[in-house]
């Protein structure tokens, strides 16, 4: 270690190592994301939020390079913003997602972001889209990012159709939580945001906060 | 991505310009034995916190070419507006030249809205133009400043991601930096008490990191007042000799001695002070 410079990080890109889902119920959507950016070995954001508004009432869950998804997510927000005055009321999520998509799919070979676009709106309720590569697919639940691999048998084990509100947030702590703790690239604390045609209600669960399983 | 007489072309998402990247210069040049001049870098420490009051900044002042320091005093603070500063690591001519076209566009853009520029808006404007080029430009920068809504910091990096936070270091010495902040910081710090965890900060990277060294500048932005503080503390200043080189007059004995006088006449006379700091 005596002749690290520790310069590497300036030209190793920032990733979001990231753990990220989304859940669809009857009546809405939870995503959740941890909050750990890093830059090769170093951690250089420890509590960023990785759930980016593209409206009121739809989000998207960034996870890869954090320049490339920080930039689709802003890129779309603007889209949304004018499409929306445009038709003159609330965007849909299939129209949030099919923006993501078409950047995702046109620039395929020069990013490497994975968004997952989930939202409310009054024409078909809560709506999960995964939108990786640039396909578009609805989902009942979609999980992405590195830390994604270690929970795919807990998620397909757990989930069920018809939880409530309250059920899909301990599910969602539940899915972060653990991949948290398998993940190298995933850590600090878990953002929830669930969204409903009540509104949209964000919160952060700290560190020593988030449910504990069996080796600790 | 298209390949066109050797030049590869990136295409750019947000305002639809191509950028393009020679390559060929430099293939042609390793082919003949010659590398294109290494960059000169600032090794660098920069950093900047939250206080109550607004914002403090704080960098090193040493410039790095590979392992010899070329220049002891250089200023890593840069202007972008009355109300917003921004300190560079990376690459010294990529950070001088990217915040003085963002001080220029943002100066513009103040003009024609007729208000204080917006810390928000120089973080746009520089995440799109370090994004649209890839991470070519290697500027990483710690951006911070008071306007209408409050204090704000930044940190930029090289491909176009940025970090809103209450407090950021940058450089090869941040992690250095980044261990005092995590132990000391609280929110809501008095002036002082900030300057002084700034300055600890900065000192941390110094002595411990190769890259960064010299003097200490700090940056503070309140609402009322801009206080550029350079430096604001001398931590590696010049030893003054406890011995001399200077033989004494009658050290070589003298055997002869002849004086001719040259007839010169004075046409004209300059004196340039070289700075030997």
């Amino acid at each position: 270690m005596l002749q690290e410079t520790g310069t590497e990080w300036l030209s190793q890109e920032v990733k979001t190592g990231t753990t990220i889902i989304a859940v669809e119920f009857d009546g809405g959507v939870v995503l959740g994301s941890d909050s750990r950016v890093s830059a090769g070995a170093s951690v250089v954001n420890r509590v960023m939020n990785k759930l980016s508004p593209l409206h009121d009432k739809i989000y998207c869950a960034l996870s890869g390079s954090a320049a490339d998804a920080q930039t689709i997510a802003e890129v779309v927000h603007y889209q949304l913003d004018v499409h929306s005055i445009e038709i003159d009321e609330d965007p849909q999520v299939r129209s949030a997602a099919t923006l993501v998509r078409n950047i995702s799919y046109k620039y395929k070979e020069e990013l490497s972001a994975h968004l997952i676009v989930a939202g409310w709106d009054r024409r078909d309720g809560g709506q999960v889209f995964a939108t990786l590569s640039g396909l578009l697919t609805r989902q009942p639940f979609a999980v992405g990012g590195s830390g994604s691999s270690y929970v795919y048998g807990f998620v397909d084990a757990e989930f069920r159709r018809g939880m409530s509100k309250e059920e899909c947030q301990q599910f969602v702590v539940n899915t972060l939580s653990l991949a948290i703790n398998r993940d190298g690239s995933s850590g600090g604390v878990a953002y929830i945001v669930s969204i409903d045609e009540h509104g949209t209600e964000e919160k952060v669960v700290l560190g020593n906060d988030l449910p504990t399983f069996f080796d600790q | 991505m298209n390949e066109h007489k050797g030049h590869k072309y990136i295409f750019q998402i947000v305002s639809g310009s191509i950028l393009s990247w020679n390559a060929v210069l430099e293939g042609e040049a390793n082919k003949v034995g010659y590398s294109l001049p290494a960059a000169r870098k600032t090794g660098t420490t920069i950093c900047g916190v939250v206080f109550k009051d607004g914002v403090i900044l704080g960098a090193d002042t040493r410039a790095t070419e590979g392992m010899i320091v070329a220049d002891k005093n250089c200023s890593k603070i840069h202007y972008i507006s009355p109300n917003i500063y921004c300190c560079g690591a990376g690459t010294a001519a990529d950070t001088e030249m990217t915040t003085q076209i963002i001080s220029s566009n943002l100066e513009l853009h103040a003009l024609s809205t007729g208000r204080v520029p917006r810390v928000a808006t120089a973080n746009r404007m520089l995440k799109q133009m370090l994004f649209r080029y890839q991470g070519y430009i290697g500027a990483a920068l710690v951006l911070g400043g008071v306007d209408c809504n409050g204090p704000h910091l930044y940190s930029i990096y090289p491909h176009g991601s940025t970090d809103k936070l209450p407090y950021v270091t940058m450089g090869s010495g941040s992690l250095a930096a980044m261990a005092v902040f995590e132990d000391r910081y609280k929110p809501d710090m008095e002036e002082e008490d900030a300057k002084r965890l700034v300055r600890d900060a900065i000192a941390a990277g110094i002595f411990n990191d190769l890259g960064s060294g010299s003097n200490i500048d700090l940056c503070v932005i309140t609402k009322g007042k801009l206080d550029y503080i350079r430096p604001h503390d001398e931590a590696n200043k010049k030893g003054v000799r406890t011995g001399d080189y200077k033989y004494k007059r009658g050290t070589t004995s003298v055997l002869t001695k002849s004086v001719t006088a040259l007839n010169l006449e004075v046409v004209e006379e300059t004196v340039l002070t070289m700075d030997t700091s």
